[in-house]
């Protein structure tokens, strides 16, 4: 069986790999891309502890056969700082204590951007809602939640629509 | 030990020092690691849940291109049944039955045999061709069907009063006369209650991989709860002395207890001997749900007597929990725990540790704890309303307190539990005003938490800064913890202080992460540390200055002199003595091993708030208060987070999640989308409260505060559930169909 040739946009830069046509985005971005922020939970869609985003719209990797990138644009946890500057969800997880074990943070913090890209106003039940597709076993959400909905509050009072390069 | 006050660091909410790595995607998880000229292995697992393997032919399979290796039982180090070999609470012989079936397979994932092979579509592909000859047997599943007379024995060893049984072990604590004790309680009260099995729930399935030299020479790289388990239960396992094997903790992706013991790395590292290359295994989910974990179901019958102005004078006990298909649940956490928080003059509290055809429990967050507690707890809310009392008000008649004699044997040093209770019944939320089919319940628990052995290493580099090693994986934030402790010792910026978790060649042997232990006993190693290398710097400064190091006090990061000399010298900092070290002596550091003594127990209290739908069944929890006696909160962001986490998870336990098993005794929902655990949209924001008793025998003050917040969680809810609709639920979980079941009558 001959491998398929890729060729897409990750994170902002161009980028090519093969891949056997039954693997999934996650595979590609875990294999040869060497992109291991994004996490294996469950394989079915259910932890999204692989959420990334295609052409801006949130998409569990695992889901996502790896040849579907061909042509389109990629966001990983990889892309989400600027250097050494952290996105300010990243900082603000950090500040809150959001994260305890950190398998879950990866894809919890690229579905908060996505959703603060989409929402840059939400309320804690829009909150809620969007990241019910995130599962976290370590914190009960509390402290994601909180530190959601201050990033967003962060960003609007500083006027940061758009943090990416 | 006099506990510090006024401090800098610790109780602040500090960044943690592996914290850019996980909001980056940078951290190094046990699946993120490759090596050159890797190989990938899967394991081949009985569908059945009882058979005798009377063969296995693995020529096929070898045969196939790209196979590299195959193991089976053949490969493992065999303990034989008549010889208990012990390494921390688990018995090899059980192990070694679990990695892989020997005799007999015994729940349907089972390990069989492995293989390791180019690609993992080939390994997959071998494992098809093994031909493994199964004798079905007859099974059971549940504990009822375990027990019943000419049920399927699991074990022909197995006798329990003399006869083969399923059962494989009884214990009981036992304080007073149980029948004095009832015949003076004007009301008694006893109801049985049963719980599913639940999983852990960790995201990160379990992964590893292995490189194996010529020599033998083993490098593991993997995530658990103790880099020295794995480590000693891998050389156990395959007979390579733990001197060749090099265990490197990876970062973690959540454990609770379900990864204190092994299930891939003796495999790994069979395969990696026999095929000379490194071995990546990595479970699925459904294999995770299959085969590991999850903790007991549970049957549990629970009596409790008093007298009509609500002192509890008499209380019972029986609790009979589910091993799964090897010896070993965890009766201890349910039996003892379960009475703990009442000063009760007549106890008796007996567990039956029960085996089945399905996969080994595993530890799970205060093991055991929970269950009884949900018995425990329930029973005396139905006690405070059939006495009329506040529930809150019945347990702070009861509470437990400095010098009680607990159930379960000890006498308590200063505890604060009778502190929860009174927070809790002073919180605002105990008396905020509830809404139609809503309803509010409170419940109390208790966990022994744990000291054993950790070793640190505290070094000073020569720019002035400190590294800091510790033995134990962190899970929910213990480096940061750690970097607190040390900086306040040392009186400077925390950002100076970097924590690293060692491996097993690189830090003294350390106990697992786990029982609530880890910042009990690494603080205390660490600040052993940290103190003798505060006696070198003062002594080195003495030297300088030519006068008595006991004339030399050490403040803000620096040694100064003290009287009569003060004022003479100006101070030395931390980086001008490690500057100096080379004339002075050599490089400054100092590691403390120790079998830590002095964890307490812990208590909690919590509040519930539920909201019924009578249409659908479900329950919704509307608020939640956790209060907790936390000792001292070194880092109260990450205490606050295991509470709310236990929570969550007790949420869970209570409302939705459980194995079910079809008619062929498998399981039936081994993924996320059927295994139903909370997700965001499901509760509210979790509100805690931080009563800190220092543990007076601890130098920070610390207690473990990880397992309690788990142990009150699901009679809170039940209570509320309750209180909500008038009708008591005596099974979890209380998931819709059930709900609507009992609302409907």
């Amino acid at each position: 069986m001959t491998k398929l040739h890729v060729s897409t946009t990750i994170n902002g830069e161009p980028a090519e790999f093969l891949c056997e046509p039954y693997d999934t985005m996650l595979d590609a971005l875990r294999g040869p891309l060497g992109l291991t922020g994004s996490k294996e939970g469950c394989a079915s869609g259910d932890c999204g502890a692989c959420s990334i985003t295609l052409d801006d719209r949130l998409v569990c990797s695992c889901l996502m056969l790896a040849a579907e990138a061909e042509g389109h644009e990629l966001r990983t946890i990889e892309g989400m700082a600027h250097g050494d500057k952290l996105h300010p969800l990243q900082q603000k997880f950090l500040e809150m204590a959001a994260l305890q074990c950190g398998i879950c943070t990866s894809g919890m913090l690229v579905a908060s951007d996505a959703l603060l890209q989409k929402n840059p106003r939400p309320s804690e039940e829009e909150v809620r809602f969007w990241l019910a597709g995130n599962l976290c076993r370590c914190t009960g959400y509390d402290k994601i939640v909180r530190a959601v909905l201050e990033t967003a509050t962060d960003m609007r009072e500083q006027g940061i629509r758009e943090f990416r390069q | 030990m006099n506990v510090i006050t006024n401090n800098k660091w610790i109780g602040q909410r500090t960044i943690r020092p592996d914290g850019a790595d996980k909001v980056t995607g940078r951290a190094a998880f046990a699946a993120d690691t490759t090596m050159p000229g890797m190989i990938w292995g899967k394991v081949l697992r009985s569908p059945h849940p009882h058979a005798r393997i009377k063969s296995i032919d693995t020529s096929k399979a070898e045969a196939l291109p790209g196979v590299k290796a195959v193991v089976t039982s053949r490969d493992i180090v065999d303990f034989p049944i008549d010889k208990s070999v012990m390494l921390g609470i688990q018995d090899m012989r059980w192990m070694c039955r679990n990695v892989m079936a020997r005799e007999k397979a015994l729940f349907p994932g089972h390990p069989v045999a492995a293989v390791a092979a180019t690609s993992e579509a080939i390994a997959a592909r071998a494992c098809e061709l093994i031909e493994v000859e199964y004798e079905v047997l007859p099974w059971s599943v549940e504990i009822e069907d375990a027990l019943l007379p000419g049920a399927p024995i699991l074990h022909d060893f197995m006798k329990f009063e003399g006869k083969p049984s399923n059962i494989g072990g009884r214990i009981e604590v036992k304080k007073g006369d149980i029948a004095e004790g009832f015949a003076a309680a004007e009301i008694v009260i006893e109801r049985s209650f049963a719980t599913r099995p639940v999983h852990q729930g960790y995201i990160e399935p379990h992964a590893c991989l292995i490189s194996v030299g010529a020599d033998n020479k083993t490098t593991i790289w993997s995530s658990s709860q103790g880099q020295f388990m794995v480590r000693a239960m891998t050389a156990y396992l395959t007979g390579i002395p733990q001197s060749d094997i090099r265990a490197i903790p990876a970062e973690i992706g959540g454990g609770f207890g379900g990864k204190t013991i092994v299930y891939l790395e003796p495999l790994a590292t069979l395969l990696a001997k026999k095929s000379g290359r490194p071995v990546k295994m990595v479970m699925t989910r459904e294999e995770v749900m299959r085969a590991t974990g999850p903790t007991s179901g549970s049957k549990s019958t629970v009596k409790i007597g008093a007298t009509r102005d609500g002192k509890i004078v008499a209380a019972q006990g029986t609790f009979y929990l589910q091993a799964g298909a090897l010896p070993g649940s965890p009766i201890r956490g349910a039996v003892g725990c379960s009475f703990s928080p009442y000063d009760i003059p007549h106890v008796l509290s007996v567990g039956f540790d029960v085996l089945s055809n399905r996969s080994k429990v595993a530890a799970y967050r205060a093991p055991g704890a929970p269950i009884g507690a949900y018995a425990v707890e329930c029973v005396l809310d139905e006690l405070a309303e059939a006495l009329k009392m506040d529930p809150l008000a019945l347990r702070l008649k009861n509470a437990a307190k400095q010098g009680t004699k607990a159930a379960h044997g000890p006498v308590f040093p200063r505890i604060g539990y009778i502190e929860t209770l009174e927070a809790a019944k002073a919180h605002p939320h105990y008396t905020a005003p509830l809404g139609k089919l809503q309803g509010r319940g409170v419940a109390s628990g208790f966990w022994f938490n744990a000291g054993g052995e950790s070793s640190a290493q505290v070094n000073i580099t020569e720019d002035g800064n400190v590294v800091v090693t510790t033995g134990h994986p962190d899970i929910g934030g213990s480096r940061a913890a750690i970097a607190n402790i040390c900086a306040e010792l040392l009186g400077i910026d925390y950002r100076r202080v970097s924590v690293l978790i060692g491996d097993t060649a690189t830090i003294g042997f350390s106990n697992l992460t786990g029982g609530s232990r880890v910042l009990f006993a690494s603080a205390m190693v660490v600040t052993q540390s940290t103190d003798k290398v505060i006696a070198t710097l003062r002594e080195r400064a003495a030297k300088i200055w030519e006068i008595d190091p006991e004339a030399v006090k050490w403040e803000n990061g620096a040694a100064h002199p003290a009287s009569p000399n003060a004022g003479q010298f100006e101070p030395l900092t931390l980086a001008e003595l490690a500057a100096k070290a080379p004339q002075m002596g050599g490089p400054i550091g100092a590691g403390v091993q120790l079998n830590t003594e002095g964890a307490e127990g812990g208590f909690g209290t919590h509040i519930c708030d539920v909201e019924v739908d009578p249409e659908l069944g479900i329950v919704r929890v509307i608020r939640y208060t956790a209060v907790q006696d936390v000792g001292r909160a070194i880092h109260p962001g990450y205490v606050e987070g295991q509470m709310q986490g236990g929570v969550a998870q007790g949420i869970g336990w209570a409302l939705n999640e459980e194995y079910i098993y079809n008619k062929d005794g498998k399981v039936d929902n081994p993924g996320f989308l059927d295994y139903r655990m909370p997700v965001c949209s499901d509760l509210p924001m979790l509100d805690t409260v931080m009563v800190e008793v220092p543990n007076p025998k601890h130098p920070q003050g610390v207690k473990g505060v990880g397992e309690v917040p788990l142990v009150p969680v699901m009679a809170a809810v039940a209570n509320a559930v309750h209180n909500a609709l008038g009708k008591r639920f005596y099974s979890l979980p209380m998931s819709p169909p059930k709900v609507l079941e009992v609302i409907e009558g």
